[in-house]
C-alpha cells in the first residue's frame, strides 16, 4: 500500500516535534511504543531486584542484608513484575500497536483515553515507587498484602496500594476501549471469525481486565479503609475473616493471570502459521478456547487456597474446576504443534522463542495442575515449587512470547532487521539461564525449601548456587539481545520479511501515521497460506 | 474518525459493568457477613432511619426518570422542557445528599462512626454492619456526586447548543451513568434498611 | 451510519414505568412487616432485582439496544452471582 509516499509514524509532522509530540500523541502506534519503553525501564528495575535476591541466596546465611530488606524486595519485585509488567506487558505493546492494524481499523475506539490510560500507568507506578522511601518503610508484606499482616504492618501498605488501585484503573481503561475497538472497528468483511487470533485472544483478555480489576480495585481500598478506619472486615478480633481478604484477592489476580497468558498465547498463534508457512491448525477451537479461558478462569481462584483454612466442599469444586480450565490451554497446546507437523519450518528467532514457550508453558502448567490437586498441593504450598511454576508459566510463558514479539514486529515497528545470529545467541543464553535458575527450585521446593525466605538449611545450598548462577546467565542473554536490538544497523525492513499473511504485513515497514486510508481488502480467511 | 455513538454507548456500558463489578466486592462481603451475623444485622439495622431510607430511594427514582426524559426532550428539540428535567434531576441529587448529611451526621454525633471507641466496643456483627453501612452508603455517594458533575456539563452543553438533537450521547452516557447510581441504591436500601 | 434511528420513548412511559418502580418500593418496604424471616432477605432481593431490571429496560434504553448488549448485561450478571456462590460454597460450610 504505502510504500513511499507517507512517512512513517515515527516521523513528527504535527505542530508539536520530538518529546512533546510523543507525550500528546494519540495514535495507537506510539502509544503502543510509549509502554514498550516504560516497561523496558521497569523491567530493568524488577530484574535487578530479582539479581539481588539471587545473589543474597548463593550462600546460607545473610550475606549483604538481612530479613526485612529481603522482605521488602520481594514485594516490589513482585509488584513490579506483576502490575507494571505482566499484567500490561503485551496487551498494552501489542495490543495497542499490531491489534488495530489487524483488524483493518486506523486507530483504537478512543484514542485520547488511551493515552490517558497510559499516564495513568505512568502516576500508578511513580506512586509504588514513592512508597518505597516514604513514611515508615516499603511494604514487606509480598504483592499480594495478605491481611491481618498488611492490615498491621507499620510500613508503607496504603502507598502502595494505592498506586496498585491507579494501575488498576489503567488496565480497566485499556480493556474498554479494546472491547469497542474490537466491536466496531473491524475493517468492512472482517467478521469475528475472520479476524486474526492475536484480536481474538486481546478480546477475551479486555473482559478479564473489565470484569476482574474492580475486584481487586474495592479490595485496595478494604485495606486502607481497614487501616485507617478499623473496619474489621478482616480483623478476627472484630468479627472479620482473613480469608475473605485472600477470597477477594485471588478473584481478581487469578484472572489476572489470564490477563498475562493469553494475548501470550495470541502471539505464538501468530508466529507459528508464519514460520511455519501454514494455515493455523485449529482456527476455531483457539478462537473459542481464549473465551473459555477466560470464562472458566474466573471460577478457579479459590486453589491459591487451599490450605488457607476453606471448607473442604470449597477445595474440591475449586478444585474440580481448575483441572477444567487446564483442557482449553492444552487445546492451544495441540493446534500449534499441529499447525508445525508438516510446515515449511523457517527457523527465525521469533520461532525459537514460541518453541521456547510452548516447552517452558508445558512445564509451568504441568506444574500448576500438581497445585491443583489438594494433596499434592499440601505438600508444595508456600515453597519453592511454587515459585518455580510461576516463573515457568509468567517468565517462560508470558516473558518468552514478549521477546518472540518483540523479534516478530521489531522490523514493523522500526523499519530495521536485525542480526538474527546474535539474537539467537541471546536467546540460548536466555533459555539455558532460565532453566538453570528456575529448575532446581521444583526440586528443593518438593524437599521442602520455603518460598520468600531470606536463608535456608544448607541441605538446599547445590540447588540455590546453581540457581544463582543460571540467573546471571540469563541477565548476560539479555544484555546481548537488548545490545543486539538497539544496534539499529540491520538493513532496512521490507514490508513482509517473513511471509505473514495478517494485514500489518502488507503496510509498509514502519507503517505511515495513518494506516489506511482506504479500507482494506479483508482475506477470505485468516492465515491464507493455501 | 467519524463520530461513533453506539461506540461511545457501548464504551460507557462496558465501563458499567466494571461498576457493577466494584460494588459487587462490597456486597459480597455484606452477604459473607450477613451470614455469619444474622441476628446482630438485624438488630443493629435498626439503628438506621427507615423513613430517611425510603425517601432517598424515592427521590433517586425520580430522578432517573427525569434524566431519561430529559433525553426525550432533546430528541424533541425542546431545550427548555430539557433544562428543567435535568434541574429536577440535579435537585433531587440535592435532596438525596441532605439527607445524606443529616443521617452521616446524626451517627457522628453519637460517636458511632468507624474507628470511634464507641464503635469498637460493640458487638462484632455491629461494627461490621456499621462499617459495611459507611463504607457502602460512602462510595454510592461519591458516584452520586460524579454521576451529577456529569449531568451539569451535560445541561451547560445543552444550554451552549452544543447537545442538540442530532448529537446527544454525552447526555445518553450521563443518563446511564445516573441509572448507575440508582440501581446500586435500589439494592442498598433494603440490605441496610430493611434487614428487619 | 454511526448513529442509530432516533427512537423517542414518550414522556408518559417513563412516568408508567416510576409508578410502577414506586410501586414495588412500597412492597419492599412492607416485606419485613410480613415477618417472614428466612425469605426476607430473598423476597427484598427478588422485588430488587425486578426494580433493577426494569431500570435497566426502559430508563436505561435496554430494550431499545441490540441484543448483543442484552445478552453481555446478562452474562455480565450471571458470572458476579456465581462469583458470590461459589464464595458461599466456603462460608456456608465452614
Amino acid at each position: 500500500m504505502n510504500l513511499h509516499e507517507e512517512p512513517s509514524y515515527l516521523v513528527d509532522t504535527g505542530k508539536r516535534k520530538g518529546l512533546r509530540a510523543w507525550l500528546t500523541t494519540t495514535d495507537h502506534k506510539r502509544i503502543g511504543l510509549l509502554y514498550l519503553w516504560s516497561i523496558m525501564v521497569f523491567f530493568i528495575v524488577g530484574g535487578i531486584l530479582g539479581e539481588t535476591m539471587r545473589t543474597e541466596l548463593f550462600k546460607p546465611g545473610q550475606q549483604f542484608f538481612g530479613p526485612q530488606t529481603y522482605n521488602a524486595i520481594f514485594t516490589l519485585h513482585g509488584l513490579i513484575m506483576i502490575f507494571l509488567i505482566v499484567i500490561p506487558g503485551l496487551t498494552v505493546v501489542f495490543g495497542n500497536f499490531v491489534m488495530p492494524i489487524m483488524i483493518g481499523a486506523n486507530d483504537v475506539a478512543f484514542p485520547r483515553l488511551n493515552l490517558f490510560a497510559w499516564y495513568l500507568y505512568i502516576l500508578g507506578a511513580a506512586v509504588v515507587v514513592v512508597s518505597q522511601f516514604t513514611g515508615n518503610g516499603p511494604p514487606d508484606t509480598g504483592w499480594t498484602f495478605y491481611a491481618p499482616y498488611s492490615t498491621q504492618t507499620h510500613t508503607n501498605v496504603i502507598a502502595a496500594v494505592s498506586g496498585a488501585f491507579i494501575l488498576g484503573f489503567s488496565s480497566i481503561l485499556t480493556g474498554i476501549n479494546f472491547i469497542v475497538t474490537i466491536h466496531r472497528l473491524r475493517a468492512p468483511g472482517m467478521s469475528f471469525f475472520k479476524m486474526p487470533l492475536l484480536p481474538w485472544a486481546i478480546y477475551a483478555t479486555a473482559w478479564i481486565q473489565i470484569l476482574a480489576t474492580p475486584v481487586i480495585g474495592i479490595t485496595l481500598l478494604m485495606i486502607i479503609a481497614e487501616r485507617v478506619f478499623h473496619i474489621g472486615f478482616f480483623d478476627p478480633a472484630l468479627g472479620g475473616d482473613p480469608i475473605l481478604y485472600q477470597h477477594l484477592f485471588w478473584i481478581y489476580s487469578h484472572p489476572a493471570v489470564y490477563i498475562m497468558i493469553l494475548p501470550a498465547m495470541g502471539v505464538i498463534t501468530e508466529i507459528i502459521p508464519t514460520f511455519c508457512q501454514k494455515q493455523i491448525y485449529g482456527y476455531k477451537a483457539i478462537a473459542i478456547s481464549s473465551l473459555a479461558i477466560a470464562g472458566v478462569g474466573y471460577f478457579v481462584w479459590g486453589h491459591h487456597m487451599f490450605t488457607s483454612g476453606m471448607s473442604k466442599e470449597a477445595i474440591w469444586t475449586f478444585s474440580l474446576l481448575t483441572f477444567l480450565v487446564a483442557v482449553p490451554s492444552a487445546i492451544k497446546v495441540f493446534n500449534w504443534v499441529a499447525t508445525m507437523y508438516k510446515g515449511s519450518i523457517d527457523m527465525k528467532p521469533p520461532l525459537l522463542y514460541a518453541i521456547a514457550f510452548i516447552f517452558l508453558f508445558c512445564i509451568g502448567g504441568l506444574t500448576g495442575l500438581v497445585q491443583g490437586a489438594l494433596a499434592t498441593d499440601i505438600q508444595v504450598h508456600d515453597t519453592s515449587f511454587v515459585v518455580a511454576h510461576f516463573h515457568y508459566i509468567i517468565f517462560g510463558g508470558v516473558g518468552f512470547a514478549f521477546l518472540g514479539a518483540i523479534h516478530y514486529w521489531y522490523p514493523k515497528m522500526f523499519g530495521r532487521m536485525y542480526n538474527f545470529r546474535v539474537a539467537n545467541i541471546a536467546w540460548g543464553f536466555l533459555f539455558i539461564g532460565f532453566n538453570l535458575l528456575y529448575f532446581p527450585q521444583f526440586i528443593i521446593g518438593l524437599q521442602g525449601m520455603p518460598r520468600r525466605y531470606f536463608d535456608y538449611l544448607p541441605q538446599f545450598t547445590w540447588a540455590q548456587q546453581i540457581s544463582t548462577i543460571g540467573g546471571y546467565i540469563l541477565g548476560i542473554g539479555f544484555i546481548i539481545m537488548v545490545v543486539n536490538l538497539f544496534r539499529k544497523n540491520g538493513a532496512p525492513a521490507p514490508p513482509n520479511p517473513w511471509g505473514g499473511r495478517t494485514l500489518e504485513w502488507r503496510l509498509s515497514s514502519p507503517p505511515p501515521m495513518e494506516n489506511f486510508p482506504a479500507p482494506p481488502d479483508v482475506p477470505n480467511k485468516p492465515y491464507d497460506y493455501d | 474518525m467519524e463520530r461513533d455513538d453506539i461506540g461511545a454507548k457501548l464504551g460507557m456500558w462496558v465501563f458499567i459493568f466494571t461498576e457493577i463489578l466494584l460494588f459487587g466486592g462490597l456486597f459480597l462481603v455484606y452477604a459473607v457477613m450477613r451470614h455469619r451475623y444474622a441476628a446482630d444485622f438485624h438488630q443493629a439495622s435498626l439503628q438506621l432511619n427507615t423513613f430517611i431510607g425510603a425517601l432517598n430511594t424515592v427521590v433517586l427514582l425520580i430522578s432517573s426518570m427525569t434524566v431519561a426524559m430529559s433525553i426525550t426532550a432533546v430528541q424533541k428539540k425542546d431545550k427548555r422542557m430539557a433544562t428543567i428535567l435535568l434541574c429536577i434531576t440535579l435537585l433531587c441529587a440535592v435532596i438525596f445528599l441532605i439527607d445524606k448529611y443529616f443521617e452521616w451526621g446524626h451517627k457522628i454525633s453519637i460517636l458511632l462512626y468507624p474507628g470511634s471507641d464507641l464503635m469498637q466496643s460493640l458487638k462484632h456483627g455491629y461494627i461490621l454492619f456499621f462499617s459495611l453501612y459507611f463504607f457502602m452508603t460512602g462510595l454510592h455517594m461519591l458516584h452520586l456526586v460524579i454521576g451529577a458533575v456529569i449531568l451539569i456539563v451535560a445541561l451547560v452543553k445543552i444550554r451552549m447548543g452544543l447537545i442538540t438533537d442530532e448529537h446527544y450521547v454525552l447526555l445518553e452516557n450521563g443518563g446511564l451513568y445516573w441509572h448507575l447510581v440508582d440501581l446500586i441504591w435500589i439494592f442498598l436500601f433494603p440490605l441496610l434498611y430493611l434487614v428487619t | 451510519m454511526l448513529t442509530e434511528a432516533k427512537h423517542i420513548t414518550p414522556y408518559s412511559l417513563y412516568a408508567k414505568v416510576l409508578v410502577g418502580l414506586l410501586v414495588l418500593t412500597t412492597f419492599t418496604i412492607l416485606v419485613p412487616w410480613l415477618n417472614l424471616t428466612a425469605f426476607t432477605v430473598l423476597i427484598a432481593l427478588l422485588l430488587a432485582s425486578t426494580k433493577a431490571g426494569i431500570v435497566m429496560t426502559y430508563f436505561m434504553h435496554l430494550k431499545l439496544e441490540n441484543s448483543l448488549l442484552k445478552i453481555l448485561v446478562i452474562m455480565v450478571l450471571l458470572i458476579y452471582v456465581s462469583v458470590i456462590l461459589l464464595t458461599f460454597s466456603d462460608y456456608v460450610f465452614r
